[in-house]
């Protein structure tokens, strides 16, 4: 996966709660069997009218937020289905860092293991940044994933928690796999001990 | 001394492989069930870096989300559908893992399959590319669901790096009603701890009331504790349990089983376990259960009636819940009952097994389906169809005007021909209301299995109780 240390874009507000897996790629576009091309349908029903045109109203479709490669949302961002192709949408739209007040647990692993960067504030920052973001093109912020900082369009500061592993890995583009195979042993000698303490 | 733990903590320190500083964690998955729609990617992947799947003998692969429900005898007519499982099949085939493919028996959901096959078994980690593996709690396995790239790390290292969940636990003691069934159970859970309550959560289900379901009711309460935001849902394992997995084709036999059912025997929490979070709830509260909304915790009795916006202060909620009716067609003060729906669904992973299709043929037998409504049964694998059939319920339900289909997820998530129509309205035993998920513009009331066949014969939501 590729790499995360800093990033400077737009923010586009999305002020919905329980953004769920199925809004952000519904199940019929799940039937693909590569990782790319799913940005095409991110947020589709929101996003498109039935005739395929786009709905003028919603976030992405204005041209301030375009270009946007950081959303702000609402709480419990994520529910729902284990789905990778959720974070496959948005990285292949070009969405790389999402700020909320909380996140569900599958999609927060999925994000982390493709490069996204999730940021969970609590609810008076988001909403100062859920601000901000209205104010369009105007509302770039800059994210420093080593610093662990957020800078907001008009300079203010603020901090964020990461998972230190996590963090390690995203710095790193680190490919999970890699790492666990170089414990292969280990596993081969729980599988040892298991085969005699439960031999069914 | 040792301290008291619960089932959890239990389950997780005896699958450690190996512990970081920070706490994260390398834990061993002892079974892990493959599906097409989660795993092309994750088998790309293994070809990509020259990997194996380093135990076959702990990996089964079915074919579900995409199966035409439907005459099996040609190919899948949709295209996409029918590269998917033809790359479930090569993939299998290519890596050596078992699969029970469309035209074979054992065919189904995997989260029903599992178990039917004794697959699932107590003590053990079983992981999923699918949200709703947590069904397989109700057998004391640490049941999660994964992404793809969890998906291919099993398959490459039979691991997975995680964090501990926090404990909980949720008790309800006390009888059930007549007529009150495991969905309605685990729908009043979801509407008192909300959708995200369960958030970072495993959850221990406790009480008689939960002691006393069967195990395809626990199946149903562990399937949706994805929908209170929980990842994983426990019972301990109990006389109900062994009793279900004694002589399952994968279930230990002989010697075998003495040892296992001693040793499952000592899976439950400690007297004295701390909880992080305890919830507790009274049987006789709980009235049969339907969701008005966009959310599983969108849920009130079927004697209520659609909420009012106007009623909610959080600014949030108030626009969510604004959204959810202007979605759903309901105005505030409906009364649940007038609801009219013309689809009626009784599958998916959470209500498709034989004790569900008994339940919708008793309130069947002898009625016809309402005009207009069109009402579907989709067995949750070959073998409960071929059950069914032998006790005679797919007359039942032809009889009174019903589709009985083939094994699979079907309209549950709509990946295969089955899906609303926009602005369809739908009685459901499935588990989700999302927006869309029955199908682009469809609306999803979820109910239980007998409130769903009342809903059919009725031709609107329907109290169970009073078809008697």
């Amino acid at each position: 996966m590729e790499k995360f240390d800093k990033l400077t874009s737009v923010a586009a507000p999305l002020p919905l709660i329980n953004v769920d897996t199925d809004m952000i790629i519904p199940a019929r576009f799940l039937k693909t069997i590569k990782r790319t091309g799913l940005g095409a349908d991110l947020f589709s029903t929101l996003r498109f009218n039935e005739d395929g045109t786009d709905r003028e109203n919603f976030v992405l479709n204005k041209p301030a937020y375009k270009d946007a490669e950081i959303l702000i949302a609402g709480e419990n961002f994520g529910c729902g289905s284990s789905r990778e192709h959720a974070p496959w949408a948005l990285l292949d739209y070009g969405i790389k860092c999402i700020i909320a007040p909380s996140f569900a647990d599958i999609f927060y692993n999925n994000s982390s293991k493709n490069g996204i960067l999730l940021i969970q504030l609590p609810q008076e920052e988001v909403d100062k940044l859920m601000e901000d973001a209205e104010r369009g093109a105007n509302s770039t912020i800059s994210i420093d994933l080593e610093a662990q900082e957020i800078t907001g369009p008009d300079g203010g500061v603020i901090k964020f928690d990461v998972d230190a592993f996590k963090k390690h890995c995203l710095l790193n583009g680190l490919d999970d796999i890699g790492l666990t195979l170089q414990k292969v042993d280990k596993i081969k000698e729980f599988e040892a001990r298991k085969k005699i303490a439960q031999p069914w | 001394m040792n301290e008291a733990t619960t089932l959890y903590d239990k389950l997780w320190n005896s699958h450690i492989v190996d512990e970081q500083e920070d706490g994260t964690c390398l834990i061993y998955i002892d079974r892990h069930l493959v599906h097409e729609v989660t795993s092309p990617q994750a088998f790309e992947g293994l070809r990509k870096n020259g990997r194996g799947v380093h135990r076959t003998d702990l990996t089964l692969a079915v074919a579900d989300h995409n199966v035409p429900t439907t005459n099996r005898s040609g190919v899948i007519k949709d295209k996409e559908s029918r590269i998917q499982i033809e790359a479930l099949e090569k993939n299998c085939f290519d890596f050596g893992v078992e699969l029970y493919s469309m035209n074979d028996i054992r065919q189904g959901i995997c989260h029903v399959v599992g178990p039917e096959q004794g697959f699932t078994l107590p003590g053990t980690t079983l992981v999923c590319g699918d949200s709703h593996t947590a069904t397989h709690g109700a057998f004391g396995s640490m049941s999660f669901g994964i992404g793809t790239s969890e998906v291919e790390h099993v398959l490459a290292t039979q691991t997975l790096i995680q964090q501990k969940c926090r404990n909980m636990r949720v008790t309800v003691n006390g009888n059930l009603s007549r007529g009150i069934t495991a969905k309605d159970l685990i729908l009043a859970v979801i509407g008192k701890i909300g959708t995200a309550g369960g958030t970072g959560a495993a959850i221990e289900f406790s009480g008689d009331a939960f002691k006393s379901l069967t195990m395809e009711g626990r199946m149903t309460v562990c399937n949706m504790t994805i929908e209170a935001g929980a990842r994983v849902g426990l019972f301990a394992p109990d006389e109900t349990t062994f009793e279900y997995l004694k002589g399952r084709p994968k279930s230990p036999k002989g010697g075998a089983w003495e040892l296992a059912v001693n040793y499952w025997q000592t899976l439950k929490t400690d007297p004295g376990a701390k909880f992080d979070e305890e919830v507790a709830m009274d049987a006789s509260e709980i009235s049969p259960q339907v969701t008005w909304g966009t959310s599983p915790e969108d849920v009130t009795t079927i004697d209520g009636q659609v909420p009012n916006p106007a009623d909610i202060e959080d600014e949030n909620r108030r626009n969510k819940m604004e959204r959810s009716l202007e979605y759903m067609g309901l105005e505030a003060g409906m009364l649940m009952k007038e609801i009219k729906i013309n689809t009626a669904f009784i599958g998916s992973c959470t209500n498709s097994r034989i004790e569900d299709i008994r339940a919708a043929a008793d309130v069947v037998k002898g009625r016809k389906v309402a005009n207009g409504v069109q009402a579907l049964v989709v067995p949750g694998s070959g073998l409960i169809k071929e059950l069914a059939e032998q006790e005679g319920l797919d007359q039942i339900f032809i009889e009174a005007g019903f589709e009985w289909r083939e094994a699979g997820c079907s309209m549950c998530l709509a990946m295969n021909a089955d899906k609303l129509k926009p602005g369809a309205r739908a009685a459901s035993t499935s588990n989700r209301n999302f927006e869309g998920r029955q199908g682009p513009g469809g609306r999803t009331h979820l109910v239980s299995p007998a409130m769903a066949a009342a809903a059919a014969i009725t031709g609107h939501l329907t109290d169970v109780r009073d078809l008697d």
